[in-house]
C-alpha cells in the first residue's frame, strides 16, 4: 500500500507539472454544448443569408430580428433559470398577456403615468410569481401542474378584463419603448454617430476585461488560454461587436430595447455566474437534498426564482404591447413553448442543474433567426412550426449523444 | 456455485467464494455489512448475468449461464430482495401475476389471476381480497404478497435477502413458521439475516462470508452452534496496520445532546430516536455503532439542523451553553458538519466541479461584495487538493468523474472548509478501497489532533475498534450501551447491537 500511495503522489507531480496552457483540443472538448451552439448559429444566419439573396442580414432587417425576439428573448432568461433548478413554467405567455392588458387599463383607459404604469404591471407580475412559487416551492406541487393551471388562469383572466376586445392606442412614451431608439446626441446626419462611439467603448471595455482576466490567471498559475488563440478571440470579439454597431449605425441606431436586453443579460450572466444566489439556484438543480444540506435555502430560492419568473413576464408583455400598441387577448399566445425551446437549444438540461443565461439567448436567436428567414422566404406558418420542432428535437438529441459519448 | 468471483471497479466484492445448499434445506448466509452476501446472491439469481462474474454456478448438477433473472427464474431460483419490488398502487393479485400475466389469446384471465391468487395468498397465510392495493397492507403482509408471487412461479429454491428487517416480532415469528413449513414440502431456502437468533431457529447450515470470502460452512445439528460462535465466524480478523496510530489528546465536553427524541416524518406516532444521550469530548473520536436501521443516520441528521424527522425533542449542549438548531444554515453556524453516508445522494452535486462543491457549504468565505472571487475560489480548492492528495487533474473537474475515495474527500474537503468544530462523519468509507480509507483515517486523526470533536458512525466493527477512543451502540432508535477502547471487542459490541428491546 505505501508503494501505491507513493505512486499516486508522483502521478500527482506530473500533473501539477505539466503546461499550464490548456491545447485547443481539450478547450473545445470542454466547452463544446457553447460553441457548437454558437456554430448553428452562425450557420443557420449563413443558410438563410444566402437563401434570401441577402435580406436577412440588412440593416433594416437585423433591427427587426432583435425588436421581433425582445419579448422572447426576455422570456428565456427567466426560463432558464427556471430550468436550472429542475422547474419549468408554461404559463408566462398568459401572464404576459394578462400583464399587458392591466397596464392598458391603466394608460388608456385610466390614464395613469406611463412610469407608474409600468411600476405596478411589474408589481403584478412579481405578486404572480409569488403566487406561483408558493405552491411550487413550499407545497411542493409539480411547477408542471402549477403553471398549467396558470396557464389556464391568466389566459381567462386576461380575456376577463379585457372583456374579449384589444384596448388600443398606447400614449406615446410607452409605444416608445419597442419602438424608439435611442437619440443620435452626435448628431450624425445618414449615419449614427452615437451607436459606433458605443461600439468603440464597449471594445475597449472588453479588451480591458479581458486582458485583465487573463493577468490574475497567469499570476495564479492557472490554466489559461494560449496566446495566439487568447488574442485571435479577441479581435474576432471587437470585429463582431464594431461590426454590429456599424449596421446598427447605418438604419436607425441602437433600438430602446437592445439596451434593456443588454442590461438584463449582463446583469443576469453576473447574478448566476458570480454570486451566491447564482450558485445556490445550480446546487438546488444539480442535487437539491445535497444542495439543503450545504445549507441552501432551497424552498426560499425556488420561490424567489418563481418570482423573478413573473417579473420578466410582465415586462415580456409591456414590451409586446408597447410594440404592437394594442393589449389583446391572444397576446403572448405561445411564448412559453418558445422560450422553453430556446433554454433547451441554448444547452439546458431538462433534469436542472445546467444551462446558462447566454446559451438561452443563442438558442433563442436561432429560433428568431429562422422565423425571420423563413417569413420572408414565404413559409407557411405550418412550415414554420414543424422546421422548428426538428431543429429542437435535434440540438437535445446532439446534447444527450455528446454525454453518452463523454461517459 | 464454485469459486465465485465478482469485481466492481476497484473494489473485489466476492473473491472464490464456495456456497453449497442442499436440497429441502433452509441454508443462513452470514456476515458483516459488505462481506458480499447480497452481492453473491445477486450473482446466483442474474441480477449479474453470466459473464460479469468468474466461476461457475451448479444447479441440480448441471452448469447454469443465467443472462437475467427470468432464466434464474424458470429454473425455479427465486430472490426476494430487501427493498420490496412491488407497485403499490396495484393490487396483490396484479402484483402477483405482474409480468407472469395469465393471459388467454392475449386477453388477461381475471377469473383465473383471482382463484390462483386465493390459492396462494391461503398458503401464506394471508388473510386478504386479491384485490387490496399494496398500499392499503402493512410491511408484513407485503412481505407474505412478495412471498405469493415468489410461489406462483414454482420455486425450488427461494432467496430471502433479510426478509425480517423491516417486520415486528409477531410479523417475523409467522415467517420464520411459514420458510419451516415450506422446507417439510421439499424446499430450499437460502436467508440472509442480522438476527442471529433467527438464524438458530431455522437454519439447517450456515455459510459465512467476510471481505468477500467464504470464511467457513458450519452444521447447525452437528456441530452445536453457539450465536457467540457465529459472530466469532464474521469479525474474526487480523486487525494490524489498516489504521494509522495516533496518541489521542482529550479535553473537555463540547457538545452534548441530551433526551433526544424524534419521530417518523410520516408516521409520526412512531419514535424513531428514543431518549438519546450522548457527548463529545475536545479531540476525541466517537463511534457509534449498530446495524442497518438502528436509527444511527436519522440521529444525527435530526441533530444536523433537523435535517429528519418531526416533533423533535430534546437539547443540545455546546461548550456547556445551550444551543437551538432550527435549520442547516443554524447548524453550520455553531460549527457543526455532517457528511453524509450518501455522498452521491445527499453529498456533491455530480454535475459540478471539484471546486464549487467545496465551497458551496461556505460560499460567504469566498464572496466579497456579495461577488464571488473565483480566483480565491480556485486557491482554496487547490489547497484540499494537496493536503487531501485528491488526485485528479485539476479542480475543474466533475466530481461525478471522480473515483469513490476521491469523491469522499471533495465531501470531506467541504465541511473541513465551513471550519466545524463538530464532524459527524457517517459511513466515511463506505464503498472505497483500502489504500483510500487509510488516507481517510489519517485526515480524522489529524481532525482530532487539531482538537476537533468527530462523531464516526460506521457498520464495520473493525474500523469504529480501530479508530475511536470511545464507541456507543444503537439499536431500535436507543443507545443500547456505551464502551471505551479498552473494553471494546466485536463481540461485545455485537451483543449490544442486536439487543432487543425489552
Amino acid at each position: 500500500m505505501q508503494t501505491s500511495m507513493e505512486k499516486a503522489v508522483k502521478e500527482d507531480k506530473k500533473a501539477g507539472s505539466k503546461s499550464n496552457s490548456q491545447s485547443l483540443a481539450q478547450m473545445f472538448k470542454g466547452n463544446m454544448r457553447q460553441y457548437s451552439m454558437i456554430i448553428a448559429l452562425v450557420a443557420i444566419a449563413i443558410l438563410f443569408q444566402i437563401l434570401t439573396d441577402g435580406i436577412l442580414l440588412r440593416p433594416l432587417n437585423i433591427t427587426n430580428l432583435i425588436l421581433q425576439n425582445s419579448y422572447i428573448l426576455v422570456l428565456a432568461i427567466g426560463m432558464m433559470l427556471v430550468i436550472i433548478t429542475g422547474h419549468i413554467d408554461l404559463s408566462v405567455g398568459s401572464i404576459a398577456a394578462f400583464v399587458g392588458a392591466i397596464s392598458a387599463i391603466l394608460m388608456v383607459n385610466y390614464e395613469m403615468s406611463t412610469f407608474l404604469a409600468i411600476v405596478i404591471s411589474l408589481l403584478i407580475g412579481a405578486l404572480i410569481g409569488a403566487w406561483q412559487g408558493f405552491w411550487v416551492a413550499y407545497v411542493k406541487i409539480p411547477a408542471f401542474i402549477v403553471t398549467l393551471a396558470g396557464m389556464l388562469l391568466f389566459r381567462g383572466l386576461t380575456m376577463v378584463v379585457l372583456e374579449g376586445k384589444s384596448i388600443a392606442p398606447y400614449p406615446e412614451a410607452f409605444q416608445k419603448i419597442s419602438s424608439g431608439f435611442v437619440p443620435d446626441w452626435l448628431g450624425g446626419t445618414n449615419m449614427n454617430i452615437l451607436t459606433l462611439v458605443v461600439g468603440i467603448v464597449l471594445s475597449a471595455i472588453l479588451i480591458i476585461n479581458e486582458v485583465k482576466n487573463r493577468k490574475t490567471q497567469l499570476k495564479y498559475k492557472f490554466d489559461v488560454t494560449p496566446t495566439g488563440i487568447f488574442v485571435a478571440k479577441i479581435v474576432g470579439m471587437v470585429a463582431l461587436v464594431n461590426l454590429f454597431a456599424y449596421v446598427l449605425a447605418i438604419y436607425e441606431g441602437i433600438p430602446n430595447i437592445l439596451v434593456i436586453l443588454v442590461v438584463l443579460i449582463v446583469a443576469y450572466r453576473f447574478v448566476t455566474t458570480k454570486m451566491k444566489a447564482g450558485r445556490h439556484i445550480y446546487a438546488i438543480g444539480g442535487n437539491e437534498k445535497a444542495a439543503q444540506l450545504s445549507g441552501v435555502k432551497t424552498k426560499r430560492m425556488t420561490f424567489l426564482v418563481f418570482v423573478n419568473m413573473g417579473v420578466l413576464s410582465a415586462l415580456s408583455g409591456l414590451l409586446f404591447a408597447a410594440r404592437l400598441n394594442a393589449a389583446t387577448p391572444r397576446a403572448g399566445n405561445l411564448f412559453e413553448l418558445d422560450a422553453i425551446a430556446a433554454c433547451f437549444i441554448g444547452g439546458a438540461s431538462a433534469y436542472g442543474g445546467i444551462g446558462t443565461v447566454p446559451g438561452a439567448i443563442i438558442g433563442g436567436l436561432v429560433m428568431g433567426v429562422m422565423n425571420n428567414g423563413m417569413s420572408i422566404l414565404g413559409l407557411g406558418i405550418d412550415w414554420q412550426q414543424g422546421i422548428k420542432g426538428l431543429v429542437l428535437l435535434a440540438a437535445v438529441a446532439f446534447d444527450i449523444y455528446n454525454k453518452n459519448k463523454a461517459s | 456455485m464454485r469459486n465465485i468471483t465478482k469485481e466492481f471497479p476497484g473494489v473485489k466484492a466476492l473473491q472464490n467464494v464456495n456456497l453449497k445448499v442442499k436440497e429441502g434445506e433452509i441454508h443462513a448466509l452470514c456476515g458483516e455489512n459488505g462481506a458480499g452476501k447480497s452481492t453473491l446472491m445477486k450473482v446466483l439469481s442474474g441480477v449479474y448475468p453470466h459473464g460479469t462474474y468468474v466461476g461457475d454456478i451448479l444447479f441440480n448438477e448441471k452448469v447454469c449461464e443465467f443472462k437475467d433473472i427470468k432464466q434464474s427464474e424458470e429454473l425455479g431460483i427465486v430472490i426476494i430482495h430487501q427493498e420490496l419490488a412491488l407497485i403499490p398502487y396495484l393490487s396483490i393479485a396484479e402484483n402477483i401475476f405482474l409480468g407472469n400475466e395469465q393471459v388467454k389469446n392475449g386477453v388477461i384471465n381475471w377469473n383465473d389471476t383471482s382463484v390462483k391468487t386465493r390459492e396462494l395468498l391461503q398458503k401464506v397465510g394471508l388473510n386478504e381480497s386479491p384485490n387490496t392495493l399494496i398500499a392499503n397492507i402493512g410491511v408484513g403482509k407485503q412481505q407474505l404478497a412478495e412471498i405469493s408471487k415468489a410461489l406462483s412461479k414454482e420455486v425450488k429454491l427461494l432467496i430471502l435477502d433479510e426478509p425480517t428487517a423491516a417486520l415486528n416480532e409477531d410479523d417475523s415469528e409467522n415467517l420464520l413458521n411459514l420458510l419451516l413449513e415450506f422446507k417439510k414440502q421439499g424446499m430450499s431456502a437460502i436467508i440472509i439475516s442480522h438476527k442471529l437468533n433467527e438464524i438458530s431457529k431455522v437454519a439447517d447450515s450456515i455459510t459465512i462470508l467476510r471481505d468477500g470470502q467464504t470464511i467457513e460452512t458450519l452444521d447447525m445439528k452437528k456441530d452445536n452452534i453457539t450465536e457467540d460462535r457465529i459472530i466469532k465466524g464474521m469479525v474474526g480478523r487480523d486487525l494490524t496496520n489498516r489504521y494509522p496510530k495516533r496518541e489521542p489528546n482529550i479535553g473537555e465536553t463540547m457538545f452534548e445532546v441530551k433526551n433526544w427524541n424524534v419521530y417518523h416524518p410520516s408516521r409520526t406516532d412512531q419514535k424513531v430516536i428514543d431518549n438519546v444521550n450522548f457527548h463529545i469530548r475536545k479531540g476525541e473520536i466517537v463511534g457509534i455503532a449498530g446495524l442497518m436501521g438502528a436509527g444511527r443516520t436519522e440521529m444525527a441528521m435530526s441533530i444536523f439542523g433537523k435535517s429528519y424527522g418531526k416533533k423533535i425533542e430534546g437539547q443540545i449542549y455546546k461548550d456547556g451553553k445551550k444551543i437551538q438548531i432550527k435549520d442547516v444554515n443554524q447548524a453550520i453556524d455553531q460549527g457543526i458538519a455532517y457528511v453524509s453516508e450518501d455522498r452521491k445522494g445527499n453529498g456533491l452535486i455530480l454535475e459540478d466541479d471539484i471546486k464549487q462543491n467545496i465551497s458551496l457549504a461556505s460560499l460567504d468565505k469566498i464572496i466579497k461584495n456579495f461577488v464571488i472571487n473565483e480566483q480565491k475560489e480556485i486557491i482554496e480548492a487547490e489547497k484540499f487538493r494537496e493536503k487531501m492528495k485528491i488526485k485528479t487533474p485539476s479542480v475543474h473537474q466533475k466530481t461525478g468523474n471522480l473515483s469513490g475515495g476521491n469523491q469522499q474527500k471533495v465531501v470531506l474537503s467541504k465541511w473541513i472548509f465551513s471550519e466545524p468544530d463538530i464532524l459527524i462523519l457517517d459511513e466515511p468509507t463506505r464503498g472505497i478501497d483500502v489504500g483510500a480509507k487509510y488516507e481517510i483515517y489519517t485526515i480524522i486523526n489529524q481532525l482530532a489532533m487539531e482538537g476537533k470533536g468527530v462523531l464516526v458512525i460506521s457498520s464495520e466493527l473493525p474500523e469504529i475498534l480501530g479508530i475511536c477512543d470511545r464507541i456507543y451502540v444503537m439499536n431500535e432508535g436507543r443507545i443500547t450501551g456505551q464502551v471505551s477502547r479498552e473494553d471494546a471487542n466485536q463481540e461485545t459490541l455485537m451483543k449490544y447491537m442486536t439487543k432487543m428491546k425489552v
